[in-house]
């Protein structure tokens, strides 16, 4: 009992790291009908920008709970900038061209993303300074939580509430709705429909941003090919939830955390990658339109 | 207020518009009348920025409007309630209405224009809470042609309004229409069903394969022979 807790509590954990990135994945699909394949390479990026801010800032030296923030908040603009960069040079010149020279080109982003990662920052792992000091909570029943783990699960929560406040209550997103809905729609309301793209794309990306920094964290190891694992699964977690479904890229993460988890916990460390895609096929088997998603409606 | 010169529109290949001219005048109700696929829906989205044209000139209050962004034109005063309503369907009626004045500021305002909205459409101050995809055919019509009022439009476009709708309720929304009119609000009107158009209507204009085939008053296209053949079931 006490090592299933455990095991969830890191599930939990992980997952939240995984929605996290598959929210990006999920906005941009809700605005674009694109599957913008080089979301894991931003959050490789925020990772690497977390690095060298540590560095600069000296936050690698004097670790605490302030410059870590800073860290944090300066990846997020960072990789802000890197969506708006993506979107505007990569993305808009082939708004208007079929869906697959989209998509190409969104792979075609994430190769020059992996290996342009690989030319700048060297193919050997960096490893990301301790800029939070670490310690252990036990949390009773011999579960224990490491503070790491703590930062990235309130972290977490403190974006996606933010997100949901962002989605429901703003102006900004209410017209990310109306975008998502149709296009046509949303201009005829007045609303920039390549601004509100934009705006979604940096979002994304600074959520990803953030993912990277939080599992940097924990996992400190950081090299040019790091997302590329991490944003398949993600992806998997958004269509899991339904994609284009912004809770559901939420529930989806967390399924997506707490069993592959428990697989390498109980199964074997090997079955780890596979889980994901055991997921995504059955899940495209029994609910294709994903655990929160509706099925694609009948247009009258 | 509003013209439209030689306006030739493409889709892919397909010549939808050719050599297209037309105009509103303030204060007026005109109707656009023809057969599907005539290129009522092209002009309008070509007037609403939607549409790029390959030629000609669309101009509103003075000022040429022909390439400017869908969401500008919104701004300067020119609105459409499009073909198929695309309501908010995730949205409430609240909301949706709130989004048709996304370009606005004046909170107290657009309180107040919604307030109108609602009383405009009463039914639709029942269900202000409701997502608008649980709206009736009617009633998503009645909210598209309110968002469309919430930009405070000097000119309205109304793709179809009565598509699909009881000849009841075609009626209640054709009163409706003349009384945004009468609020000093001018209509471009597209519509299939020709008589209720034309009777509200005080220009006409019959759109056939892309050319404006007929341009008069309402009241003589209503007895025009041809229209009466065409348009009006003998």
């Amino acid at each position: 009992m006490t090592e299933f807790l455990q095991q969830l509590v890191n599930g939990i954990t992980w997952g939240s790291v995984y929605a996290l990135i598959a929210l990006g994945y999920t906005m941009v699909y809700g605005i674009l009908r694109l599957i913008n394949f080089a979301h894991g390479d931003v959050y490789m990026l925020g990772a690497f920008f977390g690095f060298y801010i540590a560095r600069l800032t000296g936050a690698a030296n004097d670790p605490n709970p302030l410059r870590a923030a800073g860290v944090l908040l300066l990846s997020m603009l960072g990789c802000g900038i890197v969506g708006f960069v993506i979107e505007r040079f990569a993305y808009k010149p082939v708004r208007k061209s079929s869906r697959l020279a989209a998509l190409i080109t969104a792979i075609g982003v994430s190769l020059l993303l992996e290996n342009g990662g690989m030319l700048l920052f060297g193919a050997d792992p960096k490893f990301f300074p301790q800029i939070i000091p670490s310690a252990n909570v036990p949390l009773g029943m011999g579960v224990s939580i490491s503070n790491q783990q703590i930062i990235i699960l309130a972290v977490s929560v403190a974006l996606m509430l933010g997100l949901r406040f962002v989605v429901l209550k703003t102006r900004v997103g209410k017209a990310m709705r109306a975008v998502s809905y149709s296009h046509t729609a949303a201009a005829l309301m007045g609303i920039s429909v390549d601004r509100i793209i934009t705006f979604t794309f940096v979002l994304g990306s600074m959520l990803a941003a953030a993912a990277g920094v939080l599992v940097a964290l924990q996992n400190p190891k950081i090299e040019p090919y790091m997302g590329i694992m991490p944003g398949l699964k993600a992806f998997v977690a958004a269509v899991l939830g339904g994609i284009g479904n912004i809770p559901g890229a939420v529930l989806g993460g967390l399924v997506m955390g707490i069993a592959e988890v428990m697989v390498v916990g109980y199964l074997s460390p090997t079955w780890r990658d596979a889980i994901a895609f055991v997921l995504l096929i059955v899940i495209l088997l029994v609910r294709p339109q994903g655990l929160l998603g509706q099925p694609p409606a009948e247009k009258v | 207020m509003l013209t439209v010169e030689d306006l030739d529109v493409y889709y892919g290949a397909v010549h939808a518009l050719k050599g297209v001219t037309l105009k509103a005048d303030a204060g007026e109700i005109v109707t656009l009348i023809g057969a599907n696929g005539a290129g009522k829906t092209t002009l309008l989205r070509t007037i609403s920025g939607l549409v790029p044209p390959r030629a000609g000139r669309v101009t509103f209050e003075g000022r040429d409007i022909t390439r400017m962004p869908a969401h500008e034109i919104v701004g300067l005063g020119v609105s459409q309630s499009p073909e198929g309503r695309l309501v908010f369907a995730n949205l409430t009626v609240e909301d949706n209405l709130d989004l048709g004045a996304y370009r606005r500021k004046d909170r107290a305002a657009i309180k107040s224009d919604a307030d109108a909205v609602y009383r405009l459409f009463q039914r639709l101050l029942e269900r202000r809470r409701q997502t608008a995809g649980t709206l009736s055919g009617g009633e998503q019509q009645m909210l598209a042609i309110g968002r469309a009022l919430m930009s405070r439009p000097r000119l309205l476009l109304l793709d179809e309004p009565s598509l699909g709708l009881a000849p009841l309720l075609v009626r209640e929304i054709f009163r409706t229409i003349q009384e945004i009119n009468r609020g000093g609000v001018t209509v471009l009107l597209v519509e299939q069903n020709a008589h209720m158009a034309l009777s509200v209507a005080g220009r006409g204009y019959v759109l056939e394969t892309g050319r404006v085939q007929l341009e008069d008053a309402a009241a003589r296209l209503l007895v025009n022979d041809e229209v009466r053949k065409a348009y009006l079931g003998g």
